[in-house]
């Protein structure tokens, strides 16, 4: 069952090393073109990336969380959320429960994120926590818990790294050249070479500073679309129902708010493009995620919950399409019946759960919480001094 | 001399792949143990759970006395057996979900201790654990088919027997309620 993160793991090593390969052709090509030197290009452009490397190792799921503005909450501070994070945790097999943060916002959108299973976060939007119902919040949660399990998470935070440097090199390089000319003046007076070899070298540098970063993107995306479909098919192996994460990314779809908080690198973290646009089909080489409404149709024509059942939705979905599992996952695994749909009698309604996630938020901003007789909730915020409050509704006087 | 080389040859690569194949079957078998850990984990915190569930419903339901003791004496016995094989707690824990799934049943009929919090936090944490019996099931049901075709294949099924791995026990719940839709009685 397991087999497909190390079978997952060597293509998308491939694809790394192509992109760290490009990277070091842009440092040599810049290095030349602005200090005579290739090899100090490469240098520059190795320190560059080790040095951000590092830090996203070490400090990348705590930047991320900070970025995103995410709260880490408690076993009581939600009861539910925290429920279903610990059955998917069963479900999946992990060892340590990841911490659990929400971020204060009404688009609906979760990412995980953390170096190591054993060290993993999973962090969702106050919207998406009031618009799912049980199965489509642990559809989704399955899908991040399979990020967490399959390793995507650290995989991805690397790759981003990398695309950054590309990035950083490519724009400061091009800022130098146009406005600058430094290296050049300097390089003229002090080799002697000849012209035409001076200007193919320009070239590639140029040529290299403008696809270099475009490439590198392709390639995110490429591992980023990959790893997406592998995330939405062991949420169903999970969860034995595929139906929760579709209809989850349903409503997801649906929604019209883009989240504040994302940026270009960050995108593919996320459980949905957040910059995804309204009405696109975004089946092309430029986007992280692949188009919502076929994970929607690949998830909703699955026969079972196995590797096997996912691989021959996808492919109907797709005609002709090549494999998208590897193929040693999808042998492994048995026939795995889908779960029966459960009555929803009991279930919260919308109301309840905005009732839910909105106290949530006054508690983790230490708002205090008073209940006048007459029914009315005050909610005080935590520089509030006063022993006691009036009820602005019924005059009452009440003890804070 | 060359013969004597590819005959260490060989016997250092038998030797290489039995360490492979122990190591994962012992592996797998830890997996097993840890996954059957998990399930008793939550199987106790089912347990603890009901003597709550059965003091907040008391007073609400005074006339499903029988509905409740089914739940007590299913508890009860499901405790007895708990240090059991896997066959046999299967049964007793079956008996006991499909007690509780009636019981929940009859507790939608009462808008009164639907309204009470003590009793919805009660309900979200029964409907939690039954989940996380059933995923850490299948989870221990995943890892038994996995360390039982790694002991009965050829050829790690040689070393699996040189070196005493029995095959596991599968957790299957075999009562016929628990599989039917929850039967609520109007008397």
């Amino acid at each position: 069952m397991w087999e497909q993160v190390r079978s997952n793991q060597t293509r998308s090593v491939i694809l790394v090393i192509g992109m760290g390969a490009l990277l070091l052709l842009l440092g040599y090509f810049l290095g030349i073109y602005f200090f005579d030197s290739g090899t100090v290009g490469l240098i520059f452009a190795l320190i560059l990336w080790i040095i951000m490397s590092l830090v996203a190792y070490f400090q990348g799921d705590s930047i991320l969380l900070a970025m995103s503005g995410a709260r880490k909450i408690g076993p009581d501070d939600h009861q539910r959320l925290y429920n279903v994070v610990e059955e998917m945790k069963i479900a999946s097999g992990l060892e340590a429960m990841p911490s659990i943060y929400i971020i204060d916002d009404p688009a609906l959108n979760a990412f995980a994120t953390g170096r190591a299973p054993e060290k993993a976060s999973v962090a969702i939007t106050s919207g998406l926590l009031q618009k799912l119902n049980r199965d489509e919040l642990q559809g989704v949660i399955g899908h991040e818990m399979a990020h967490i399990k399959n390793r995507d998470v650290l995989l991805m935070a690397m790759c981003s790294v990398m695309l950054g440097t590309i990035v950083i090199l490519a724009w400061y390089a091009s800022r130098a050249l146009f406005f600058g000319g430094l290296g050049r003046t300097r390089r003229s007076s002090s080799s002697g070479r000849g012209g035409s070899g001076q200007i193919i070298i320009l070239v590639v540098a140029i040529v290299l500073m403008i696809l270099a970063p475009i490439m590198a993107q392709l390639i995110y995306f490429a591992v980023s679309r990959k790893r997406e479909y592998l995330a939405d098919a062991s949420s169903a192996l999970y969860t034995r129902y595929p139906e929760g994460l579709a209809s989850a990314l349903e409503k997801i779809a649906a929604s019209p708010d883009q989240l504040k908080s994302a940026n270009q690198a960050t995108a593919p973290m996320y459980i949905i493009n957040p910059f995804r646009k309204q009405g696109m089909a975004a089946s092309d080489f430029t986007s992280t995620h692949p188009p919502i409404s076929e994970r929607v149709r690949i998830l909703r024509s699955m026969a079972g919950a196995s590797f096997a059942d996912y691989a021959l939705a996808y492919r109907q979905a797709r005609s002709g399409a090549q494999a998208v599992l590897p193929t040693a996952a999808v042998a492994t695994a048995g026939a795995v019946p889908l779960r029966a749909v459960q009555p929803e009698a009991k279930e919260l309604g919308e109301v309840q759960r905005a009732r839910e996630t909105s106290s949530l938020l006054w508690q983790l901003n230490n708002y205090r919480t008073v209940n006048c007789l007459c029914g009315t909730t005050l909610r005080l915020p935590p520089t509030f001094k006063d022993p006691s409050i009036r009820c602005p509704h019924c005059g009452r006087i009440n003890p804070v | 001399m060359v013969a004597v080389y590819i005959v260490i040859g060989i016997v250092v690569i038998l030797l290489i792949i039995f360490i492979a194949t122990y190591n994962s079957l012992v592996r797998l078998r830890n997996q097993v143990k840890n996954a059957w850990a998990q399930i008793d984990v939550q199987l106790k915190r089912r347990h603890d759970l009901i003597p709550n569930l059965v003091e907040t419903v008391r007073g609400y339901m005074k006339h499903e006395r029988e509905t409740m003791e089914a739940v007590t004496k299913a508890r009860a016995l499901a405790q007895q057996v708990a240090s059991a094989g896997a066959g046999e707690r299967a049964k007793a824990e079956g008996e006991l979900g499909a007690a509780l799934t009636r019981l929940l049943a009859v507790a939608e009929r009462y808008p009164d201790l639907k309204a009470n919090q003590n009793f919805l936090a009660l309900q979200e944490e029964l409907t939690s654990t039954e989940n996380k019996i059933s995923f850490s099931r299948q989870f221990y049901n995943d890892s038994v088919l996995k360390y039982n075709n790694q002991t009965q294949m050829f050829p790690s099924n040689i070393i699996a027997s040189m070196t005493g791995f029995k095959p596991g026990e599968f957790f299957e719940v075999t009562v016929a309620e628990e599989r039917e839709a929850p039967k609520v009685s109007f008397t």
